[in-house]
C-alpha cells in the first residue's frame, strides 16, 4: 500500500512528521503479530522471523507486545505458576470472550504484571459463522443476504462491496440514481456506526450516559433506514444491478432533518467527551501505533489515519461517484487513542457533508439495472408478459450466471479498507468469495497497542479499534 | 458504647432504664431511617440518571416506582447463594458485614434535626429528658468517622482477596491502594475543619457554625470559614473513599466486570449494594455536618424549631446527594494511576499547605499580630488567597497531566506537537482534497 501525497494532502496540517521516528530505527527481531500457537516457553519471544529480504520486518521494533502462547497452555497451566519464566510474578487473565468492554466476544489473554499489561493476544473465533463458505452455496442474488451480517453495524457497506464485485465480473453499468442512493445509504450508515463507536467507546472509559446519547441519535438514523429497506440492520438493500427499491417519498426532509439534528448533538458531545481533562487524559497518549507499525500490520481506516497517513479509499481509489462530491479525509497526529476517536467524531461531520451534497445532486432515473438478466421484472409486468415471468423464475431460482473470473474490490468502510475477492466459475454462485474485513486485520494492531499499557488502556484500545466481531470471525 | 457517648447531656449524671430505652429507640429510628433513605436513595439514583439520560427510569414497582429497589431486594435475597470453590469461605461471608457495619454506625455521629438557632445547642426534651437528634454525640466522632470508613475498606479488600478469582484481585488491590492515598487526604481535611471548630464532636461542630457569620448574612459554615478548600479535597476524597465514579475503579465495570464483588450473589451481593448506597447518604450527611452547618439553619416559626432543623439539613443532604448523582452521569472514569497522581501529588500536598495556613492564621490572631483586628476580615483574605491557590493547583494538575502524557510519547519515540484536533470552534481540521 502507499500513500498518494497530493498537493491538498492534509497532512500539512499535522505540523512536523513526528511519527515513527524510534521504530524505523529499532532493530528488527518482532514482526509478524498473532498466534504462534506451536511456543511452549511463553516467557520467551518465539522463533527469530526470517528476514525476508524485503525490508518489512525491519519496520517492527522488538516489543515483545504479543504473548506468544497457546490457549490449549493457559489453560493448562491455569492452576499451576501462571506464566513462570523469567517472571513469575505475572499474572494470566483472559478478558472475554465474555467481558463487558470485549465488543462482542472478542477474548484477549494479557500477561499482567500488576496492572500492567506486558503482552497480549487476542482470541477470535467465537462468532465463526462461515459466512464465505456460505456464499458458495447463495446465488449472486441472494449473496447480500449473507454478507450483510458481517459487520452489522455498517451492514450497507457488506452488501455495497459483494454487489460492485459482482457487477464488475458481469461487466455490468449501474444506473446513476442507483450509485447515489448507495453513496446516500453508506455515508448515513458511517454516521450510524460511528455513532455506535462513540456511544461504547465512551461506555468503556466510563462516561455512561455516553451510551445512551450514541444510541438515541443512531436509532434516528435506523429509523431512516428501516422507512427505506424495511429493516434497521442486514437490509438486504444494496443488491447486484442496484437498489431493492427505490427511496420513499419524502426521503429528502426525512434526510435534511437528521443532518439538521446530528450537528448539536456531536457538539453535545464534544462538551462531555472531547472537552473533558479526564476523558482527554483518558486516552491522549494511550495506544499509541506509529505510522511504520501501522503501515506493517495493513492496519486501514482510522487506525491508519491516526497516525498521519492520509489515506481513504473514498479519495485514493474512488468508487461510486466520490470523486464528484467535496470531503475531507481526516488524519490525528499521534496515532493514540484520543486522535482515532477524534477522527470518527470528525467523519461523521465529513459524512454530513457528503449527504447533504448527495441530496442535493441525487439523479433521477431507474434505481437499478435494466438489464433483465440481472434484475427481476417488475411485479405488475409478471402477470401481462410471459418473457417477464421466466425471466423472473429463473432469477430467483437458478439465479443469473457470471462470467468466469476473479476480482477483488474495496470499499472505505468506517473501519478500514472492506475488500472482496470473488472468484466465479461461469456458473451462478460464486466459486470462492474472501472477505478481507478490516475489523480482522486491525485486530492484529491490538496487542502493539497495549504494550506497557494499564488494563483500563487495553479497554481504551479496544475501543479504539473499534472491532466488529461479527466480521472478524465472519 | 457508654464510654463513646459520654458527651450525652442524659447520662451526665447515671444511667437508669429510662436512657437505655430511649438509646434503643434511637438507634432502632436511626436503622429504620437509614435502611429507608437507601431505598430511596436508590431510586432517587436511578431516577435522576435516567433523566440525565433521556430515559424514563424504574416507574412501575409502585407509585413513581419507588418499590422498584424492594423488588430488587427481595429477588436477590431470593436468589442461589453461590461459593465459589476456590474462595477462602469464611473471610469471603464475612466481608459483606465487615462493609455494612461500618457504614451504619458512621450514621449515628449525624444529627439529623435539632434547634440550632439563637445559641440553642440543638437539644430537645421528652418527659424531662433531654437529648439530641443523632445516635450518639461521641466526644471523639471525627476519628470514630475516619477509624469506620477505614474499616469499611476491609470490606471491599477482603471480598476481592478471598474470592479466588483473578479480577477481584485487581479489584481489591486497588482498593488498599485507593484507601491508603485517599484517607490521608480525607483526614487532613478534616484537620482544617477541626481546628477551625475546636472540637471533634459533632454536635459541637454544628453549633459552632450555627453561630453568626460575616455580617449577618453570610452563615458561619466551615466551608467559608475555612475557605473553600479542604471542603474541595473532602469532596474529591469523599468521592473516592465511596468508590462512586469517577473514582469507581474498585468495581469498574468495563475494565474488572464487578471487580471486588464480581464473585458475590444473592443477598452477599445486595449487602455491599446496601453498603455501597448507604456510605453515600452517610458521606452526604457528613459533607453537610462538616461543612454546611448540618441541621443549622433559620426558624421561620410555624414547624417546631427542631424539625427545621431536619427540614435544612434534609434539603443540604438532597443538593449532595443529587451531585454525586450528577458525578456519575458525566464524568469519565479516572485510570487507577490518574487517580493515585491526584490523590499524592495534588490532594494531600494541598491539605497540609492550606491547614498550615489556616493554622497561622489563628495562631496570629490569637496573638494579636493578625493580618487584621476581626477574624472575619482575616476569613474573607482566606477565602481570596484560598482561591488564588486554587487557580495554582489547577495549573499544576494539567502540568502534571501533560509531563505524564509526554513520558508516555517518548516512551513511544514521538514528540508533542499542536494538537491537530481543536473541536471548540467545531471545525473540523483536516483539508479540502476535491
Amino acid at each position: 500500500m502507499t500513500v498518494t501525497e497530493d498537493s491538498a494532502s492534509p497532512e500539512q496540517q499535522t505540523g512536523d512528521d513526528t511519527t515513527g521516528v524510534d521504530s524505523a530505527a529499532a532493530p528488527s527481531e518482532i514482526a509478524a503479530a498473532g498466534a504462534g500457537s506451536t511456543e511452549t516457553v511463553p516467557a520467551d519471544f518465539g522463533p527469530e522471523p526470517e528476514d525476508d529480504g524485503s525490508g518489512q520486518l525491519h519496520l517492527l521494533p522488538r516489543r515483545g507486545a504479543v504473548l506468544r502462547m497457546s490457549e490449549v497452555q493457559a489453560a493448562a497451566d491455569i492452576d499451576g505458576p501462571l506464566i513462570g519464566g523469567e517472571n513469575d510474578q505475572t499474572m494470566l487473565v483472559n478478558m472475554g470472550p465474555v467481558h463487558p468492554s470485549t465488543h462482542g466476544v472478542l477474548r484477549l489473554m494479557l500477561e499482567l504484571d500488576g496492572e500492567t499489561v506486558l503482552r497480549s493476544k487476542p482470541i477470535i473465533g467465537y462468532l465463526h459463522t462461515g459466512m464465505e463458505k456460505t456464499a458458495e452455496s447463495l446465488t449472486f442474488l441472494q449473496g447480500p443476504t449473507n454478507v450483510t451480517r458481517m459487520d452489522y453495524a455498517s451492514p450497507f457497506f457488506n452488501e455495497l462491496v459483494f454487489s460492485m464485485a459482482t457487477e464488475q465480473l458481469l461487466g455490468l453499468e449501474v444506473p446513476p440514481r442507483a450509485v447515489w442512493i448507495r453513496m446516500l445509504m453508506c455515508e448515513l450508515n458511517r454516521i450510524s456506526s460511528h455513532l455506535l463507536s462513540m456511544a461504547t467507546g465512551g461506555m468503556d472509559i466510563g462516561a455512561v450516559s455516553m451510551m445512551i446519547y450514541g444510541w438515541r441519535e443512531r436509532e434516528v438514523v435506523l429509523r431512516f433506514f428501516q422507512k427505506v429497506t424495511g429493516l434497521r440492520m442486514n437490509h438486504n438493500y444494496i443488491r447486484p444491478g442496484g437498489v431493492a427499491a427505490d427511496l420513499p417519498d419524502g426521503w429528502r426532509r426525512d434526510v435534511l432533518d437528521l443532518m439538521d439534528l446530528l450537528p448539536p448533538r456531536l457538539e453535545e458531545y464534544d462538551i462531555l467527551m472531547t472537552g473533558q481533562p479526564i476523558w482527554r487524559d483518558r486516552l491522549q497518549g494511550v495506544g499509541v501505533i506509529s505510522q511504520a507499525e501501522a503501515v506493517a500490520l495493513s492496519a486501514t481506516g482510522p487506525i491508519l489515519r491516526s497516525t498521519g497517513i492520509s489515506w481513504d479509499l473514498r479519495r485514493d481509489m474512488p468508487y461510486l461517484a466520490y470523486d464528484e462530491v467535496d470531503f475531507d479525509v481526516l488524519v490525528g497526529s499521534y496515532g493514540d487513542a484520543f486522535d482515532r476517536y477524534a477522527i470518527r467524531l470528525n467523519e461523521i461531520r465529513e459524512s454530513i457533508r457528503i449527504v447533504r451534497q448527495i441530496v442535493e445532486r441525487m439523479p433521477s432515473g431507474d434505481y437499478r439495472s435494466a438489464d433483465t438478466k440481472v434484475t427481476p421484472p417488475p411485479r405488475a409486468r409478471i402477470d401481462e408478459s410471459m418473457e417477464a415471468l421466466i425471466h423472473h423464475f429463473k432469477i430467483f431460482t437458478e439465479g443469473f450466471k457470471v462470467p468466469e473470473g476473479e476480482v477483488y474490490v474495496a470499499v472505505e468502510s468506517p473501519r478500514g479498507e472492506l475488500g472482496c475477492y470473488l472468484v466465479s466459475d461461469g456458473g451462478p454462485k460464486p466459486y470462492r468469495m474472501h472477505i478481507r474485513g478490516p475489523s480482522f486485520v486491525n485486530l492484529q494492531t491490538m496487542p502493539h497497542m497495549m504494550d506497557e499499557g494499564f488494563l483500563a488502556d487495553a479497554v481504551a484500545v479496544i475501543a479504539s479499534v473499534d472491532p466488529v466481531l461479527g466480521e472478524v470471525d465472519r | 458504647m457508654s464510654l463513646l457517648a459520654l458527651g450525652e447531656p442524659y447520662l451526665s449524671d447515671g444511667v437508669d432504664l429510662g436512657d437505655v430505652v430511649l438509646t434503643v429507640v434511637k438507634v432502632v429510628v436511626a436503622f429504620v431511617v437509614l435502611l429507608v433513605s437507601v431505598m430511596l436513595m436508590v431510586w432517587f439514583e436511578r431516577k435522576v440518571i435516567s433523566r440525565l439520560q433521556n430515559r424514563i427510569g424504574p416507574n412501575v414497582a409502585g407509585p413513581f416506582g419507588l418499590l422498584q429497589t424492594l423488588a430488587d431486594g427481595m429477588k436477590l435475597f431470593f436468589k442461589e447463594d453461590l461459593i465459589p470453590e476456590r474462595s477462602d469461605r469464611f473471610v469471603f461471608q464475612l466481608a459483606p458485614y465487615l462493609s455494612v457495619v461500618p457504614a451504619f454506625l458512621t450514621f449515628i455521629l449525624v444529627p439529623i434535626a435539632g434547634d440550632f438557632s439563637d445559641g440553642k445547642d440543638g437539644s430537645v426534651s421528652i418527659a424531662g429528658r433531654q437529648f439530641f437528634l443523632q445516635v450518639a454525640d461521641v466526644p471523639v466522632g471525627i476519628l470514630f468517622f475516619l477509624a469506620m470508613s477505614s474499616i469499611g475498606v476491609y470490606g471491599v479488600m477482603l471480598a476481592g482477596w478471598s474470592s479466588g478469582s483473578k479480577y477481584p484481585l485487581l479489584g481489591s488491590v486497588r482498593a488498599s491502594a485507593q484507601a491508603i492515598s485517599y484517607e490521608a487526604a480525607l483526614g487532613l481535611s478534616l484537620a482544617s475543619v477541626l481546628l477551625i471548630s475546636g472540637t471533634l464532636s459533632t454536635n459541637e461542630i454544628v453549633q459552632v457554625q450555627a453561630g453568626e457569620g460575616f455580617r449577618g448574612i453570610i452563615p458561619n459554615w466551615n466551608l467559608i470559614t475555612t475557605g473553600f478548600v479542604p471542603f474541595g479535597i473532602f469532596l474529591i476524597a469523599g468521592t473516592a473513599e465511596l468508590n462512586r465514579p469517577p473514582f469507581d475503579m474498585v468495581e469498574a465495570e468495563q475494565e474488572l466486570v464487578g471487580g471486588f464483588h464480581t464473585e458475590y450473589s444473592s443477598i452477599r451481593f445486595a449487602m455491599f449494594y446496601l453498603a455501597e448506597f448507604m456510605n453515600t447518604v452517610t458521606m452526604s450527611a457528613i459533607i453537610v455536618t462538616l461543612f454546611f452547618g448540618g441541621p443549622a439553619g433559620p426558624n421561620f416559626g410555624v414547624l417546631p424549631g427542631w424539625l427545621w432543623g431536619f427540614v435544612w439539613f434534609f434539603l443540604k443532604l438532597l443538593v449532595f446527594l443529587f451531585t454525586f448523582v450528577w458525578f456519575r452521569a458525566t464524568l469519565p472514569r479516572l485510570r487507577y494511576d490518574q487517580l493515585m497522581d491526584l490523590g499524592w501529588k495534588l490532594l494531600i500536598p494541598l491539605a497540609l499547605g492550606w491547614l498550615m495556613i489556616l493554622a497561622g492564621i489563628r495562631v496570629a490572631q490569637s496573638g494579636g499580630f493578625g493580618i487584621t483586628d476581626s477574624t472575619q476580615v482575616d476569613t474573607g483574605i482566606v477565602l481570596v488567597v484560598g482561591l488564588a491557590i486554587g487557580v495554582v493547583a489547577a495549573l499544576l494538575l494539567s502540568s502534571a497531566v501533560r509531563t505524564s502524557r509526554q513520558d508516555r510519547l517518548h516512551r513511544h519515540g514521538l514528540v508533542e506537537v499542536a494538537p491537530v484536533f481543536e473541536l471548540d470552534g467545531g471545525a473540523p481540521a483536516g483539508e479540502g482534497h476535491h
